[in-house]
């Protein structure tokens, strides 16, 4: 067996995936700069910044800062607003025969949130949505509606009917209960569920005596939150019957696997990018690899491997 | 990821240090410029796992090696500086968008503070092979730690300031920039912390003298994917948070905005 024979393809909302890895939103732009490094057809997906009504200038600087093995971000949602990503970058991403493209939403009313997917039906450059209702670094808008179940029912609900494409549902960790937001998700129509975004952190600057942000807090990411991020991944893949994409940490193809075997269908790539441009790739390779060594001709095989609860679902 | 080989490590001054390595692009092929910068990981775990954005401070075209000075002030920079010749690093780059020359004849004034000076050391060498004659003012916090001094007067006519008047002229940099100075000057560039930059670009704007600066902004991936480096640039557009990175590090100084 060689890596040739492994079939690593994926498929949910009706999107065909070559392999089950895509760049997490917010960690890959819009996909030009990544032109420089490899081709962006070796992604199973892409997945785009967070896309807004208006154009949003984002949070003061500094924006990021290292943490042990992770690191915290306060970008704020910095984009150009749906009009420039419609007609600037999302075109570019077409050249690429068989990539599907996710474009990520975020807003702060229900209503802007409907807009931007009102804007994007007329586009034929994107396969899919994923609403995010998780970002925690803009104070009004995102993460509410994340946090509160019926919020994010009344959010979904609102996006299934406005959009002409699939829906997938980006989650926050920063909830006493996953399960249950993930389900009120499903039962307003989510077609997927993502998670999950970044844990709500801090990191104090001991010299000025003050918050090193500058907004203060910022989102957690990277291998430190990878546990939690499997931990809430394999019980939402017990408890819905929606595919479900793992994202928290993955950094190597043994990673992704955890992943798939807590029940994600597909998993998402953050900071890893930052760290290896070449880590998407590298990952696919990996997962290869390991299928290769473990006589895994399917990566099928492997979803929900160590969570027989989400094998009986989705 | 590939790696290259370090060539050499040394220590220059007090807590700053000169690695040599292999360029990891063929420089002769490539259109690197002064003022663009390397992007080095610093450990092989999930550790320390943010590159370390260094400016290139000299390129060796014949031999495709480049020069990067730096400080080695965090745990991460200071495993860096535990690297010696026949180790291997993996680095990208050279990333970001440079000093841009122009075709002048006159005098072109470069100005440096701290680790900000090594960066220029590239530049004044480029302008030199255009034949430009270059003025350098130099701004150090003290005498141990002031760097490439005779590099730079081998290209330019220099002057060091330093805060404590160790060595040069006691104080900042923009106490040289008077009319004596400025004379002749048609163009200038500047790299160092920002409250020195704003001074700059403040002291030199009555004078009419376009520039460039080069900013420092803590990065997250130094290749444009994080938007977490960016800095306010004003152009015909308005206001906008542009990534240093990508976009940078080095802006026309009429552009940057500081508030």
């Amino acid at each position: 067996m060689t890596p040739h024979d492994v079939d690593l393809a994926v498929e949910f909302c009706g999107l065909q995936l070559k392999n089950p890895v895509m760049p997490a939103s917010g960690c890959f732009s819009f996909g030009k700069e990544m032109e420089m490094f490899y081709d962006l057809n070796l992604l199973g997906a892409i997945v785009v910044k967070a896309t807004t009504l208006e154009e949003r200038m984002g949070n003061p600087t500094p924006r990021v800062a290292e943490t042990p093995a992770g690191m915290l971000n306060s970008i704020g949602l910095q984009n150009p607003g749906v009009e420039k990503v419609i007609r600037d970058e999302l075109p570019y991403l077409r050249r690429f025969s068989s990539l599907p493209v996710i474009v990520n939403v975020a807003g702060t009313m229900v209503e802007d949130y409907v807009a931007v997917v009102h804007r994007l039906n007329d586009s034929q450059d994107f396969d899919a949505i994923e609403l995010n209702i998780s970002c925690p670094n803009v104070k009004c808008g995102g993460i509410q509606f994340g946090t509160d179940p019926e919020m994010a029912a009344e959010m979904v609900s609102a996006i299934k009917e406005a959009s002409n494409r699939p829906v997938m549902v980006k989650l926050s960790p920063n909830v006493t209960n996953i399960v249950e937001m993930a389900q009120a998700c499903e039962s307003a129509g989510a077609d997927a569920i993502s998670l999950i975004n970044t844990l709500i952190g801090m990191q104090i600057d001991v010299e000025k005596r003050a918050p090193l942000l500058g907004n203060g807090i910022g989102g957690l990411s990277g291998p430190a939150v990878k546990p939690v991020a499997l931990r809430m991944v394999y019980e939402v893949a017990s408890s819905v019957n929606v595919p479900v994409i793992g994202i928290g940490g993955i950094f190597t193809g043994k990673d992704a696997i955890e992943f798939l075997m807590a029940g994600a269908k597909a998993v998402q790539v953050g900071t890893a990018n930052f760290t290896d441009p070449y880590a998407i790739p590298r990952i696919v390779d990996e997962i290869k690899d390991w299928c290769v060594a473990h006589g895994v001709k399917r990566i099928d095989e492997l979803i929900g491997a160590a969570n027989p609860m989400s094998r009986r679902r989705g | 990821m590939p790696r290259t080989d370090v060539v050499s490590q040394e220590k220059i001054a007090d807590g700053l240090y000169r690695m040599v390595i292999k360029s990891p692009v063929d420089l002769s092929q490539s259109a690197y410029m002064p003022g663009q910068f390397l992007h080095f990981r610093v450990s092989d775990s999930i550790d320390f796992m943010l590159r370390r954005p260094i400016s290139l401070c000299l390129a060796d075209e014949a031999n495709n090696l480049v020069t990067v000075v730096y400080r080695a002030q965090g745990e991460g920079t200071k495993r860096l500086a535990r690297l010696t010749a026949g180790d291997t690093v993996d680095v990208i780059g050279p990333l970001g968008k440079g000093f841009p020359l122009h075709e002048e004849s006159s005098a072109t004034l470069v100005i440096g503070g701290g680790i900000g000076v090594p960066p220029l050391l590239e530049l004044a060498k480029k302008l030199r092979a255009k034949g430009t004659r270059v003025v350098a003012i130099l701004g150090f916090q003290k005498a141990s730690q002031a760097i490439l001094i005779e590099e730079f007067k081998a290209l330019a006519e220099v002057f060091i300031v330093t805060d404590d008047g160790s060595m040069g002229k006691k104080g900042l940099v923009t106490d040289l920039l008077d009319a004596s100075m400025t004379d002749g000057i048609s163009r200038y560039y500047a790299c160092g912390p920002t409250p020195m930059l704003r001074a700059v670009k403040e002291t030199l704007e009555p004078s009419g003298i376009l520039g460039y600066l080069s900013l420092e902004e803590r990065m997250g991936c130094g290749i444009g994917l994080c938007a977490g480096c960016v800095h306010k640039i004003q152009d015909n557009d308005g206001v906008h948070y542009v990534k240093t990175c990508k976009e940078g590090p080095v802006f026309a100084a009429e552009e940057v905005v500081f508030s």
